[in-house]
Order: structure tokens, then C-alpha cells, then sequence
């Protein structure tokens, strides 16, 4: 099965085709932000380069978050409205399991962290498993503090990946056994997408266009001080 | 280029979401509009970020809708517009990121449309007779604006807000008197009930004779002191009766913006004009639109309130007309909140 999947929740822009035999082809910007402007092109474009149709293909996989939301919103608006219009399934991923499939050869913890400005992180932690990775606990926004302190209490040696685990280097380097991946590694990709994807489609877990949900993380700032007003009262 | 006849719109630069499918610029196949105005009105105006939130969870139903109400079938249409701007940035990439992406994927141009152009292009929808020139009163929460049309494509703005847009000026007197949010309706509504000569409010650069007035403010508007007034009457009167206090704002607010398109119509001497924008729902100003036309022997075109608000078909409507003045947008433009009509 051809999958195209789209990715636009980090600083970086991407889309990659392709299917059990890996990627066909793949177009990645780096950071310029401009996802809106760049991925409706880098989709014909990566199209083109597969030598593919777009009714050839069997799924479209979106990441969908934690991560930067206008970013996530423009993947997500584009996913969906492709799938709609080729009445495929949509297959959701995670930015963080994104992050850390790609480390799935060590038998270390790894730990995922996006950055998520404002002091914070988007991070969850991650065992290898036969055929991938599983979640040791579920994602979650934090300081790099707290995810310090975090992976102190596995006490064991940690992988961390991710442009969050850069920006906080000298705090996680502190730690004793913990080692953090390179830039290649800080941001999530289109084309380990494909490969994640693929497994899933092969087990089905697709949702419609229509009832895929994006992972923010935070309520929007309105909501939170609506929230903490009324408990004031 | 050969104009596409068959067109889907998309609009999503405020709080409604919505699609709609139109033949020719003038044949409305669907409209479909999925207001959010419940999940804004506890935070008494539009959140940003639950607007775009909003529009990610809609877009897919909402042009589904469109499409499948509208009788046609996907390969029938032969481009996608969408509003790229003026409008709420993240709201705004939502809609134009669907639009692009149905564009890609259907092999079909994409045009982008200025969000203001498709309110002077809902007028056509419903009355293609419609003769150019005219002027237009462009009223809304986010603009007021007087604008010459003089043919397809070519405008000449006559003046607009220094201030608050009239849609803003509702919203903010209501919130103060506590009638909820939108003010629009709910003004309305309680007006009718009012007496609107019980207080005379000010009407801010309206004086006898226009030519009184600096050539840059003649045709422009200023609703902040009438705001201010009103809340400063009432605050002094807590007592005053609140229908009469509405009923004589909206007045204000009504009379200027009439005032203005009176001297608009006699300095341009064209022979129709036109309303649009979410404030031309309201009920007294198209009374009073309808009044003003008649004495000053002009043909007035007064919209469906549906075509008023934001709705997709008039970003179709005007993307037509964009598609064979200036041909498809490229994929990569992006969206600017800040557009202006010119
Ligand atoms: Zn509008």
C-alpha cells in the first residue's frame, strides 16, 4: 500500500511516498517556517518524482501533534482534505513517536522532547519493541526540569532525542548515562513517517478524515483564564 | 484564461466555516456556513485559537456538505478559491491549506480571493443584472467601508473607519450593558422595543454640508466616541431604560453610515448602490438603506441576510472573476491577515 504522509507540526516542513519497499520519494524544507506556502507544492512535487497518481495511493498519514499549531493545523487541514477528496484513510501519528522510531536501534530508553516554547517541552518515553517502539508513558508538556528529574527516577542509560533535548542540552547532560542524539535526529520526518505508517496500515489502525483529532497538548489561553476566573469567583 | 464554470469556494477568516459550490460567478449550487459564534460567546468576542481550532475539526464536513448538497460531482469542478485575507491568520491557513490541497489532488486551479472583493461579488449573486458602476457600503464586524466599483476588478475606496468598524462599536456597547454576545442581533432585537430619538448620541464627522470636511475624512467614519458616549450616559443614568439606549445608538450608528453613502452616491453620481457586510443583516439599517436610495433616486441592492455574513459562495463569485482577470494562483502563496481591497 502507497502511503503519502505529511509533516508540518515542527520547524521543518516535509512529505514522503511510499510503501513496504520504502520510500519512493521525499521533499523536506528546513527552517522557515512557511509551511502553508511550501507543502501543497511539495506534495505534487513528491508526487511527480514517485512517478505515482494520486489515485494509486491507499492512505495519507498526518503527524498530529504535540507540536507547533499553526504548523500542526496546516498538516492536518491538508491531510484530511486530500483524503476526503481520494476517500482514503487517514492514519494519525504522533510528532514524539515520530521523533523517536528512528532511534529504535538502541535498546536504551529514549526519550522524545519537542520544543514547545514558552519554557516548555512536548516529551513521552519509549522502549524498543519487536518490529518498533512502544510508550513507556503517555505524552505530556513539562519543564526540562521536570523531565530531568523524570529520567533520574529510570536510572538507566536514556536516549534523548528531539530539538527540545538540544535546546536543553546542558541541563540533560548533567544527568549521569544519558546521551542526546544529533541534529539530524531533532525533528521529526516525512519519510520515517512512511515506514511507521505502513506498519500501522498493515494493522488497520486508520480513522476517517473526518474523526481524526489533533494532540495540542495546551488549551488555548482563553479558555485557561476564562477557567481560572470563574474559580476565583 | 477560459473562465471555470463550476467553482468550490472556501471561507474561513473569521469564525464561520464554510464552503459553497457556484456556476459562472452567478448560480449558487450549495452554500454551506457552520457558524462557531457558541463556542466564542462565553469569551464575548472571536478567540483566535479556538476559531482555527474549530475550523480543522469543520472543514472536511462543511465541504463535504457543500459538495454533496450541491448535486455535482468532485470531477465536475474546475477550480477551488479560497479567502487568503484580510481575516484571522491561523483561521485563514486552515481554509486556504484545504483549498490548495483539493487543488493539488483534483489537478485544478487554485485562486486566492481577498476576503472584501467577495463581499462586493455576493451582491452579483443574487441580482446578476446588477450595473456597474456603483457603490458599495461594505459593513461589518471587522470593516466599514465605502468603495467604488467602477468595473470587474476595479475599485476605488471612498473612505473607511478611522476607528472601531461599525460591527465592533455593537459588540462593545453590548457587552457593556450586559446583552451577551453577538451584539449585532441582540441590539436588534431590544431596539425595536426602544425609542430611538430618546437621546441624541453623536454622529462623528457628519455635518450639514460635506464639503466642510477634509477631502480624506469626507467619506470616512468614527464609531469609538459614540461608543464612549453611550457607555458614559448610562454609566451617569444607571437608570435610564436600556431599550431607549439601544434603540437611539443603533440610530447613530445607522445614520452615519447613511449619511455617508447619501454623499457618496451624489459625489459620484453613479446609479446604484450597494450593501453588504454581517452589520447589513440588521434590520434597521436596511430599512433605512432602502430609504435613503429611494430619496436620492438610486437602485439599491440589498442582499438575502444570508449573503450579507461571510459565506463561501461569494469567495466562488469572486474567484471567478480573479481566475479570468489574473488566472490561478501559485500553491505557494500564503495568506495575509492584513490585506487590504486595493
Ligand atoms: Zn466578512
Amino acid at each position: 500500500m502507497l502511503i503519502l504522509a505529511i509533516e508540518t507540526a515542527s520547524s521543518q516542513a516535509g512529505c514522503a511516498i511510499g510503501g513496504h519497499e520504502g520510500v519512493l520519494a521525499s521533499a523536506h524544507t528546513g527552517i522557515n517556517g512557511k509551511h502553508a506556502e511550501n507543502i501543497s507544492p511539495q506534495i505534487a512535487f513528491v508526487r511527480e518524482q514517485a512517478g505515482i497518481e494520486f489515485s494509486e495511493l491507499g492512505a495519507i498519514a498526518v503527524d498530529i501533534g504535540p507540536g507547533l499549531f499553526t504548523g500542526l493545523r496546516v498538516g492536518i487541514a491538508t491531510a484530511v482534505s486530500i483524503a476526503h477528496a481520494l476517500t482514503l484513510p487517514v492514519i494519525g501519528v504522533s510528532s514524539l513517536d515520530l521523533l523517536a522510531f528512528p532511534a529504535r536501534w538502541t535498546s536504551r530508553l529514549i526519550v522524545s522532547a519537542l520544543d514547545a516554547r514558552r519554557g516548555e517541552l512536548f516529551t513521552a518515553l519509549f522502549r524498543r519493541v519487536p518490529g518498533g517502539i512502544q510508550r513507556v508513558r503517555e505524552v505530556n508538556v513539562c519543564t526540562a526540569e521536570d523531565l530531568a528529574a523524570e529520567i533520574q527516577t529510570f536510572d538507566e542509560p536514556s536516549l534523548l532525542v528531539g530539538d527540545g533535548a538540544l535546546r536543553y542540552a546542558e541541563i540533560f547532560e548533567s544527568l549521569g548515562r544519558v546521551e542526546l542524539a544529533e541534529q539530524g535526529l531533532a525533528h521529526p520526518s516525512a519519510r520515517a513517517m512512511v515506514q511507521l505508517a505502513h506498519a500501522r496500515a498493515m494493522r488497520e489502525e486508520f480513522v476517517q478524515p473526518w474523526d481524526l483529532e489533533p494532540i495540542y497538548l495546551r488549551k488555548p489561553d482563553a479558555e485557561i483564564n476564562w477557567a481560572t476566573r470563574n474559580e476565583q469567583k | 484564461m477560459k473562465l471555470a464554470d463550476l467553482i468550490l469556494g472556501i471561507e474561513t477568516s473569521c469564525d464561520e466555516t464554510a464552503a459553497a459550490v457556484v456556476e459562472s460567478s452567478r448560480l449558487i449550487h450549495s452554500s454551506i456556513v457552520s457558524s462557531q459564534v457558541h463556542l466564542h460567546e462565553r469569551f464575548g468576542g472571536v478567540v483566535p485559537e479556538i476559531a482555527s481550532r474549530a475550523h480543522v475539526d469543520l472543514i472536511v464536513p462543511v465541504v463535504a456538505e457543500a459538495l454533496v448538497s450541491s448535486g455535482m460531482e468532485a470531477e465536475e469542478i474546475e477550480a477551488v478559491a479560497a479567502t487568503t485575507g484580510p481575516g484571522l491568520v491561523g483561521s485563514l491557513l486552515v481554509g486556504v491549506s484545504a483549498a490548495k490541497a483539493l487543488a493539488t489532488v483534483w489537478g485544478v486551479p487554485f485562486v486566492e480571493v481577498n476576503h472584501l472583493e467577495a463581499h462586493l461579488y455576493a451582491s452579483f449573486l443574487e441580482d446578476p443584472d446588477l450595473q456597474l458602476p456603483l457603490v458599495f457600503l461594505l459593513v461589518s464586524g471587522g470593516h466599514t467601508l465605502l468603495v467604488l466599483m467602477e468595473e470587474q476588478g476595479k475599485y476605488r475606496l471612498l473612505g473607511s473607519t478611522l476607528d472601531d468598524a461599525a460591527g465592533e462599536a455593537y459588540d462593545k456597547v453590548a457587552r457593556y450593558l450586559g446583552l451577551g454576545y453577538p451584539g449585532g442581533p441582540a441590539i436588534d432585537k431590544l431596539a425595536l422595543e426602544g425609542d430611538r430619538t430618546a437621546f441624541k448620541y453623536p454622529r462623528s464627522l457628519v455635518q450639514e454640508n460635506p464639503e466642510t470636511l477634509p477631502d480624506d475624512r469626507r467619506f470616512a467614519f468614527s464609531f469609538s466616541g459614540l461608543k464612549t458616549a453611550v457607555v458614559n450616559h448610562v454609566r451617569s443614568n444607571p437608570d435610564v431604560a436600556t431599550e431607549d439606549v439601544v434603540a437611539s445608538f443603533q440610530e447613530a450608528v445607522v445614520d452615519a453610515l447613511l449619511t455617508k453613502l447619501k454623499w457618496a452616491l451624489e459625489y459620484t453620481g453613479v446609479e446604484t448602490a450597494c450593501l453588504g457586510g454581517g452589520v447589513a443583516a440588521n434590520s434597521r439599517l436596511r430599512e433605512r438603506f432602502t430609504e435613503t436610495c429611494a430619496s436620492v433616486g438610486v437602485k439599491g441592492c440589498l442582499p438575502s441576510r444570508a449573503m450579507c455574513t461571510d459565506n463561501a459562495a461569494m469567495v466562488a463569485a469572486a474567484g471567478y472573476w480573479r481566475l479570468e482577470k489574473m488566472g490561478p494562483s501559485p500553491l505557494n502563496v500564503g495568506v495575509d491577515p492584513n490585506l487590504g481591497l486595493l
